[in-house]
């Protein structure tokens, strides 16, 4: 994993910030979906009902989970369907694992799913002497460049077409130096093609799942989950237990927000509907919890379950574009991640929760209401509880706060730090250790401050008088 | 109606002018304007640190300060709007604190939802830049954002609208954060300067004169990069412009 190289995002972000070209032209692709959203969001008038709806809905599944679940469970295994439940990315993996062990496949295709990159199953079956091919197209090219994916919808937008022909050209053996789009994309296909015809089983993640029918519903642009589960005779879907919704009714609300969220496309091309296995084929479904029967006991992030991964948050995000999405080191970068990933390791992600201006865009951009910088703002406090947080930021909020209950100490300190920031020579006020001077001026000192001109002025409307 | 005027404490400190100019403001527009003077800081910056105890004795300095005025008026969207929507984190069951919260308003929202101003007698024949800054914008719903489909509206352009010979700087986007966000700016220097910068590079392109905002925060931050690089841009906080105060030079 060449990407991941320190959890702390300003340092990331720095590094990715080295190359301003790069992060401006990585800031406007993203913009540049940001705004094809607004369009397609606009040109629906119920586009805020929807959401309203869709929020609603998906905080009462979380509200029954275990309810809608079971419900899921038993629908689903009368439809010849085998459901399995993992406590765990461990227990996920190894239930994956057996299932591959039991047909003695060797050769996997895999859809998009996050689910998956999150339980690291790819290293892991690989470990076991499995090959593991990601099928989608963007996937394929951090696969094979062994990079994780910097965007839950689109895992390659950080690279440009220039990356992907010297990677195809090494791995693929395409023509060094040629960019055309039409060009490469051809050569991936036909590479996919073999491996579509080979595999042994195809794995797929979810993106929503049916409670009242047993059924799910997966959603791609490329066709690539289908052609991944129709040779092979086995289809193993994975699935994080907030993905179900309780009736097929519902799908539409959701189908109508998720691609307009996500690329400003009305509809995925595909989305495509399983309601069981194939003749004489196997369907397993993995149902994951991994941490989000934590997540759903808390009143404060409760609602971060209700994320359809659209990838909205991030695209609309002004620290995440300009930041990449390796710069969070975490398989689900950006508002959401930030709140996903310090609560399942808050050691690892501290930094997360404080790489946010806290705009609020993402909560306003978001399909299903959350709360996203809301809840980033709790978390800072959260992690300061789980002691988290280094002396060098406690330390002078505790002070500020005993000087700011003090009023006559706060004036004082006030007009020293005034005329220390108008008579102190610039080299002692723009050093290496003032992170604000290194680019910016400061303000300028004025020579009072308002509550003295103030009672200046109210003495002198009083002498007046 | 007795109204309380909350300057931010850097406010107080570096923009004393910015304060000055929402105390005539409003004294021009006939509002009778109190200074409580034990006032500091509101704890944004702690509660924004996760340093929450150190908050909330603030937050009830704060509700004690302030309660039993009819308004309180604050030229700082951001501060009024940890007050508004951010100390029930920290305060819980506070009758003085659920009737303070419905009382205080950010100086535009007061010019405009309450004492409804339709005119101004103020001549700008500038172009200006309108920022809109995050915490009022979505925390206040000062204006309308493009995130939302729903019918546009702007109190701060509105308020600039009735000034003489105005003409307003058409930004290619409209409502992106500057990337000052408090410590960020400092804990992410990195990102926060290319945000700051690539919004300046917007007010320059669109021909802006006078970058004005209703925080002093946001401007605080871009015309530290403004002065740095020499760029043609004067701030100034809508407050001064309002109350018909000269342009920097
Ligand atoms: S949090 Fe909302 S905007 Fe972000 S990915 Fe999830 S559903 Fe989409």
């Amino acid at each position: 994993m060449s990407a991941i190289k320190s959890y702390d995002h300003p340092t990331n972000a720095n590094q990715f910030n080295q190359d301003q070209d790069r992060t401006h032209w990585h800031d406007s692709s993203l913009w540049f979906i940001r705004e094809k959203r607004d369009r397609m969001s606009k040109s629906l008038p119920e586009w805020e009902t929807l959401r309203s709806c869709a929020s609603q809905i998906k905080a009462h599944t979380v509200s029954k989970l275990a309810d809608y679940l079971e419900e899921f469970e038993k629908n689903a295994t009368a439809r010849g369907v085998q459901v399995h439940w993992a406590k765990d990315a461990e227990e996920h993996n190894q239930i994956v694992l057996e299932i591959l062990r039991k047909h003695q496949a060797k050769r996997i295709v895999k859809s998009k799913s996050m689910l998956t990159e999150e339980c690291h199953l790819n290293p892991w079956l690989e470990k076991h002497g499995i090959e593991v091919v990601d099928t989608d197209l963007g996937e394929r090219i951090v696969q094979l460049r062994q990079e994780p994916p910097s965007h839950i919808v689109m895992p390659a937008i950080h690279l440009k077409k220039e990356d992907v022909s010297n990677t195809f050209h090494e791995h693929l053996q395409t023509e060094k130096g040629n960019n055309d789009p039409n060009y490469l994309t051809e050569s991936a296909r036909q590479h996919l093609r073999q491996k579509f015809c080979q595999a042994d089983v195809g794995i797929t993640g979810v993106n929503f799942a049916i409670a009242e029918t047993g059924g799910f519903v997966v959603c791609t642009n490329e066709g690539n989950a289908d052609l991944g589960v129709s040779l092979p005779k086995v289809h193993i879907a994975c699935m994080g237990i907030e993905k179900l919704i309780p009736k097929a009714d519902h799908l539409s609300i959701f189908l109508r927000l998720l691609a307009r969220s996500a690329t400003g496309q009305p509809i995925t091309t595909y989305s495509s509907h399983f309601h069981g296995p194939v003749e004489g084929g196997e369907l397993h479904i993995v149902l994951v919890d991994n941490g989000r029967s934590k997540i759903m006991n808390s009143d404060d992030y409760r609602n971060s379950l209700k994320c359809i991964r659209c990838g909205a948050c991030m695209n609309t995000c002004p620290v995440y574009r300009r930041s990449g999405g390796h710069s969070y080191a975490a398989t689900v970068p950006g508002p959401i991640g930030s709140i996903l990933n310090p609560l399942r390791d808050a050691k690892h992600h501290k930094t997360l929760p404080f790489a946010c201006t806290l705009c609020g865009s993402c909560s306003d951009v978001c399909p299903v209401k959350i709360n996203l910088h809301e809840q980033l703002l709790t978390l800072r406090t959260e992690v300061k509880n789980q002691k988290q947080l280094p002396m060098s930021k406690t330390l002078p909020m505790r002070i500020a706060s005993y000087v700011f209950q003090r009023p006559k100490l706060y004036a004082w300190l006030g007009g020293i730090g005034k005329f220390f920031l108008r008579t102190m020579p610039r080299f002692l006020i723009y050093n290496p250790l003032n992170p604000w001077g290194r680019h910016r001026e400061m303000p300028e000192a004025p020579p009072e401050s308002f509550r003295q001109q103030y009672a200046q002025r109210a003495k002198k409307k009083s002498d007046d008088r | 109606m007795r109204v309380a005027l909350f300057v931010p404490c850097y406010i107080d400190q570096l923009y004393p002018r910015v304060a000055m100019a929402t105390l005539d403001l409003l004294e021009q527009l006939g509002v009778d304007v109190e200074f409580p003077a034990a006032q500091t800081c509101c704890g944004q910056p702690m509660l924004n640190s996760g340093c929450d105890t150190d908050a909330l004795p603030l937050a009830e300095r704060f509700v004690e300060i302030f309660s039993g005025y009819d308004a309180i008026v604050c030229p700082s969207g951001s501060c009024v709007s940890m007050v508004k929507n951010h100390y029930d984190h920290l305060l819980h069951e506070n009758a003085n604190y659920d009737t303070l919260r419905t009382q205080i308003f950010e100086l535009c929202e007061f010019l405009v939802d309450v004492l409804k101003i339709d005119s101004l007698p103020v001549k700008f024949p500038y172009k200006v830049g309108l920022h809109s800054s995050c915490h009022g914008l979505r925390e206040l719903r000062l204006a309308s954002d493009s995130e939302l489909n729903a019918p546009e509206f702007n109190k701060p352009k509105q308020l600039l609208a009735l000034l003489d010979g105005v003409e307003f700087a058409e930004l290619k986007r409209k409502d992106e954060c500057c990337g000052f966000g408090g410590t960020f700016a400092v804990s992410e220097e990195a990102v926060s300067c290319t945000m700051g910068r690539d919004r300046i590079a917007d007010h320059l392109q669109a021909g802006t004169q006078v970058l004005t905002a209703g925080d002093m925060s946001c401007l605080m931050h871009l015309a530290g990069l403004i002065k740095r690089e020499k760029q043609p841009i004067r701030v100034m906080h809508i407050a001064e412009i309002l109350a018909g105060y000269e342009v920097p030079q």
